[in-house]
């Protein structure tokens, strides 16, 4: 008797079954079956080549009622940059997963080491979807001293694995890694949530080695170190509140209203017109662009 | 005039190369698994090899506004060695259907020993059954007769001279590889395979059918601009712009476009999902810069002092 498949499977075979034409789901289907009957890993790699040459290449666009259907079943789940290929790949290897979950994590491992670079963000993309086990974590920690920017995106970004997951050494250098290759903060799922004292000081740590090369510092960085700013922490927030910079004046600001210092309240009173727009909602911190 | 680069072993290259490649007009570039300038010595560092040309060297290309290609295949120099040859026979197929790997390749002979022999021939049944170009690599020495016993097997195996590429042909060897219908390829290498000059020769005696223009530069003195510099000098000498531009770009597009993983569209209209990832466009493309063979003197020296 197989094991009854869940609903991730069926949400996700729903998806591509709505964007493929007929001949490409068949065809989808049956190297599925073919997982589902032998669960050889043969099948699984072939089928996981194949994918990119049969289907064609194009954004999965999931409308907002997917995505919140998503969003219910796994929580921080936001696939808007998935593509076909990659949908179809992590619907394969889930489907893989929910068969043997024992052998799984070895088995991603060894994907990985071998993968293209669409296979690569296909295998990270889906990790949060895939049993748990010390390989799947250790390859992920693996992914994320990747050199290919969009490879530690498909982990950093609109993924819940990190969240969920990763202990507190991992998280911060994540977010200081993403700092330092360009890479956004704002899709870093739980980017508030999991803000703690360590990373705040290491943040200023580094926005200090950037000041002292003369290099500019990312607005967002602020982000995770205002609710831990006292101190001289609030002198470096002072400094950036006086910047030329409206973005920058503007993440400072942020910054220092979520403060527990109360002299924090001293430097916001310097800036009113920022001020009444944070407490009346009208500028938040999804508006602090890189 | 847009260029290819269907021979280039840019794990071995720096980012200077990238750049002046790009400024003379390389769109595009093929990169074939080879040696390594000394042997391997167990299956898992070509497992890493070819995972990087396939996954971070097209990474770092795309940086850069050039499209990456790859070729997979066991070398023949490492070809000698039974046990690892046995190993990399086994995870080729594996690495054959990788994104952007558009033949098998570069195989061949070296010394033409019976190993080498052995794989050279399981190595055209895998291309034969995955219905991709095969890369062959003529030998240096005993060149003509190696590289006529090259055509020769893939005759007995079968294969479709229009899906087979000839590399590091001369002045010897050319006539009878374009008799017998093959792709006849040039490598612009300084001191060893060809120079420009004779390359230019070579046109105006053979015309630009089935000829292709690579420069083979790798981790010894070699010349990452060789098809950019031969494409102008054969302007400069009065070649005929379609016939520089077969040589030095339609024909490789053509015999490596059989594999179903290059297009001009990779590069004139790339997908949205490619720019995202790993291709940030070509500036010569995007327009603005005419395309120039750049001097890398001007950046290379001690006078230009600021790093930023």
């Amino acid at each position: 008797m197989k094991k009854a498949e869940s609903n991730i499977v069926k949400i996700l075979e729903s998806w591509l079954i709505e964007r493929l034409p007929a001949s490409d789901w068949h065809w989808l289907e049956k190297r599925l079956n073919l997982i589902r009957d032998n669960n050889a890993d043969r099948d699984l790699v072939i089928t996981l080549g194949l994918i990119p040459r049969k289907l064609a290449r194009a954004d999965l666009s999931l409308t907002q009622q997917e995505l919140a259907t998503a969003n219910t079943l796994h929580s921080g789940w936001e696939p808007t940059d998935w593509s076909i290929g990659t949908t179809a790949r992590i619907l394969a290897l889930r489907l893989r997963s929910e068969f043997d979950e024992g052998s799984f994590g070895a088995l991603f491992s060894n994907l990985c080491k071998t993968a293209d670079l669409s296979e690569s963000i296909a295998l990270y993309s889906g990790v949060f979807l895939y049993p748990d086990s010390e390989m799947l974590d250790y390859q992920i920690g693996e992914g994320l001293r990747t050199n290919i920017k969009a490879v530690f995106e498909t982990i950093a970004h609109k993924n819940p694995y990190p969240c969920d997951k990763f202990d507190q050494n991992r998280w911060n250098h994540m977010v200081l890694k993403a700092l330092f290759i360009d890479s956004s903060l704002t899709p870093i799922v739980g980017l508030d949530q999991r803000a703690n004292a360590e990373l705040a000081t290491m943040l200023v740590d580094y926005a200090h080695e950037r000041w002292a090369a003369k290099r500019a510092v990312s607005a967002q960085l602020w982000r995770c170190v205002g609710p831990f700013a006292q101190g001289r922490m609030l002198d470096d927030l002072a400094k950036v509140a006086g910047s030329q910079n409206l973005m920058e004046r503007q993440s400072a600001v942020l910054a220092l209203s979520q403060s527990p210092d109360e002299n924090a309240k001293k430097i916001i009173a310097d800036h009113p017109e920022l001020a009444i727009k944070i407490s009346s909602g009208m500028l938040t911190w999804d508006q602090i662009h890189m | 005039m847009m260029l290819i680069d269907p021979h280039t072993h840019m794990i071995s290259r720096t980012t200077d190369d990238y750049e002046a490649m790009a400024a003379s007009g390389i769109v595009a570039l093929i990169e074939p698994a080879f040696w390594l300038g000394q042997p391997r010595t167990n299956v898992g560092s070509y497992i890493d090899y070819l995972s990087s040309i396939v996954g971070f060297e097209r990474f770092r290309a795309g940086q850069f506004g050039i499209r990456h290609y790859c070729t997979v295949g066991l070398n023949s120099k490492e070809a000698n060695n039974e046990e690892l040859a046995e190993a990399v026979m086994d995870i080729l197929p594996g690495f054959a259907l990788k994104e952007g790997v558009v033949a098998i390749g570069e195989i061949g002979y070296d010394e033409q020993t019976e190993l080498e022999d052995r794989y050279f021939r399981q190595q055209l049944e895998l291309a034969k059954e995955l219905e991709l170009p095969v890369m062959v690599h003529t030998p240096h020495r005993d060149k003509k007769r190696g590289t006529s016993r090259s055509m020769d097997v893939c005759e007995e195996h079968g294969l479709d001279p229009s899906m087979i590429v000839i590399d590091h042909n001369n002045e010897e060897t050319v006539k009878e590889v374009l008799d017998r219908g093959y792709w006849a390829a040039f490598s612009i290498y300084p001191s060893t395979k060809m120079g420009n000059s004779r390359m230019v020769d070579i046109l105006e005696q053979y015309g630009a059918k089935n000829i292709i223009v690579d420069s083979a530069c790798d981790w010894g003195i070699s010349e990452p601009l060789g098809v950019a510099k031969t494409a102008k000098l054969a302007l400069e000498r009065g070649i005929p712009k379609e016939m520089v531009r077969l040589a030095c770009y339609q024909n490789a597009l053509s015999a490596y476009g059989q594999s179903g993983q290059m297009k001009e569209s990779d590069w004139l209209n790339p997908e949205p999902i490619d720019q995202r990832t790993i291709y940030e466009g070509n500036s010569i493309l995007r327009g603005g810069r005419e395309p120039l063979v750049e001097d890398l003197s001007v950046r290379r020296n001690a006078n230009n002092n600021i790093i930023e």
